[in-house]
């Protein structure tokens, strides 16, 4: 299997900091990688690198089987990008948008038209196809922007955040969108800050953090390594804190964690539900009374703290200007 | 080994060709907006109507232009003056496309890395063609008459077009530099006002003395109105020869400008919209 995106040491530095402090990344052919991350860890400028619209300070990358650097116009015609926030011209009709999108990749008129027909229709946007884009929901108009990348069939599909800012509706819908891409043998790039995202869509999800890869496995296999899922309890009553770490003990895969204020107990799990109820028989059985007790699954910030030993709070310095934009919008 | 790229692509012109055929398509997305949002377009056409109004009504007695009536006189100074004003779209607009992440787009495409300026540029001089056919109007309601032939009139038209397009280049520069739609207005402002005042687009050359006179008789927009007067045949035929070069044969003077802007600011934005890593 070949690689269809391959990048190399790829180093990026705005004044200071270094939005890409030495990426490497691979994409084998017909599958997706997930770049998993903070704002800030230097997602959106890998997808600027390797898509041509920013020139690396350092390292290189093919896309496609095309340098990125010595023939960039080569790598665009091969490539679709839907970036962060749906780059539509909101005055034209959604058939306009795609005509004009086909037209710049050298379709010819009839060609580009009857292209645009049929992703408006793929993406349940026919019907507002002669609406002007500004009409659009948000969701509609992210379909828009990634049917927009699609429009010349190209081998490589990069999304960057394809869902942030969707409700949750949009974001399934959104999903199932990616997912037929995918399964018609795309190639695909895609960041997200989400774990379950990348979970969902994902053959390989890559962690970074600081402009550097820290870690690459399937969900799965990063789950487990931050210790998968974990049982919380929070106590009534912060006396009954050595029983129920004992309970806690019977199920934990590891140390059992105790919180600051010494009510809430907190230890990894390997037998998920069952495990769950064999704390909560024992409770009832002891007659512990608790304010909350749940099944956590990892999130994206556990997943980092486990890397990296900081978490993934706004406090941590943006390190990508492009991406701080956002927060200001 | 490369992954072909679609066969769309491979009979593609380049070069120029390309810039040009990527350029209308650009071109004709720009124009759909006129369309789809007509009150910019209205209150386009106004502010030229309210300017030919207000000099000639509160300046008009004032100011002494000799052999010729202030109105008559003031009317390609109008005409001046808006089309310069005009290129402040291009680079509006290239401001907004960059800050709503439609250039990024246009950049992740295969197309000419010239399009999007070449038709930004192309589809705004109809924002100029439509003010200048309002304003001339509103100028012969008012008395402004055109004295010299047919042809020489559509020359000073085609003149003031001209050169307001070698203008947007440079505001295409500008707007693909600064953050917002905001800051390109008030920069064009800071610069098109004095440019404009200080010329002889309002009053008449021989009111200035020294350092301004001489400034003001080299200023390109001084010429591009003294051209277009002569042209629509606004001039005191019996007014005195004026001493610099540049009024002297104030076509060439301007077409000189024409040429050094679009040879100095087209490869200039080019190369700035090629590196603009954009505004997010």
């Amino acid at each position: 299997m070949t690689d269809m995106i391959t990048a190399t040491g790829l180093v990026k530095r705005y004044k200071e900091v270094e939005a890409l402090a030495g990426l490497d990344l691979t994409v084998p052919e017909g599958t997706v990688l997930a770049l998993l991350g903070p704002n800030g860890a230097g997602k959106t400028t890998a997808v600027r690198v390797l898509t041509t619209l920013l020139k690396p300070d350092a390292g290189s990358a093919v896309v496609a089987g095309v340098d990125i650097l010595a023939d960039p116009d080569g790598v665009r015609s091969r490539i679709g990008l839907s970036g962060q926030y749906a780059a539509v011209d909101e005055h034209l009709t959604g058939f306009e948008n795609l005509e004009m999108v086909g037209r710049l990749y050298g379709m010819g008129r009839t060609q580009a038209r009857a292209r645009a027909h049929e992703l408006l229709e793929r993406f349940a946007l026919a019907d507002a196809g002669d609406r002007p884009s500004k009409t659009y929901s948000g969701g509609m108009r992210r379909r828009l922007d990634l049917a927009g990348a699609l429009v010349a069939a190209p081998p490589v599909l990069v999304l960057d955040e394809p869902t942030t800012g969707l409700d949750p509706r949009s974001r399934v819908q959104m999903w199932d969108v990616i997912r037929e891409l995918v399964a018609s043998g795309a190639t695909l790039l895609l960041t997200t800050q989400y774990l379950e995202e990348a979970d969902r869509l994902a053959d390989d999800i890559l962690v970074i953090d600081r402009g550097r890869a820290i870690a690459r496995g399937t969900a799965d296999e990063l789950k487990s390594q931050t210790g998968g899922e974990r049982v919380e309890v929070v106590l009534a009553d912060p006396a009954d804190r050595d029983r129920v770490r004992s309970l806690l003990g019977e199920v934990a895969s590891g140390e059992v964690g105790v919180g600051e204020n010494g009510r809430e107990l907190t230890a990894a799990v390997d037998g998920g539900v069952g495990a769950l109820r064999r704390v909560l028989e024992g409770l009832e059985r002891e007659s512990v009374a608790v304010l909350d007790i749940g099944l956590r699954r990892p999130t994206l910030d556990d997943v980092f703290l486990s890397l990296t030993g900081h978490a993934t709070e706004s406090d941590q310095p943006t390190t990508d200007p492009s991406e701080t934009a956002e927060v200001t919008r | 080994m490369s992954t072909p790229a679609p066969t769309f692509e491979q009979s593609r012109p380049t070069g120029v060709v390309r810039a040009l055929t990527d350029g209308w398509v650009v071109a004709k997305r720009n124009l759909i907006k006129i369309k789809r949002v007509p009150e910019v377009l209205v209150f386009v056409l106004i502010s030229p109507i309210m300017f030919v109004l207000l000099f000639a009504f509160v300046f008009g007695g004032a100011i002494d232009t000799g052999g010729v009536g202030y109105r008559e006189f003031l009317i390609a100074g109008i005409f001046a003056q808006t089309v310069v004003f005009g290129a402040t779209f291009t680079g509006a607009g290239l401001a907004e496309d960059m800050q709503k992440g439609i250039i990024d787009r246009f950049r992740s495409l295969p197309m000419s890395q010239a399009a999007v300026l070449v038709g930004r540029t192309t589809s705004d001089v109809v924002y100029n063609v439509l003010s200048l056919a309002i304003m001339a109007l509103t100028g012969l309601l008012v008395g402004w008459r055109i004295r010299e032939g047919f042809l020489d009139a559509v020359l000073g038209f085609a003149l003031l077009l001209l050169f307001a397009y070698a203008v947007s280049w440079v505001m295409a520069w500008v707007g693909l530099m600064v953050p917002s739609v905001e800051v390109i207005n008030n920069a064009s402002f800071i610069v098109i006002m004095p440019l404009t005042f200080v010329s002889n687009a309002f009053v008449p050359l021989e009111s200035f003395d020294g350092f301004l006179r001489t400034l003001v008789e080299w200023n390109p927009v001084s010429a591009l109105t003294q051209a277009s007067r002569e042209l629509f045949g606004n001039v005191d035929p019996r007014g005195a020869v004026p001493d610099a070069w540049s009024m002297q044969h104030p076509v060439l003077y301007t077409l000189l400008w024409v040429a050094i802007i679009l040879v100095v600011f087209v490869p200039l934005s080019v190369r700035r919209y090629r590196l603009s890593a954009g505004t997010k």
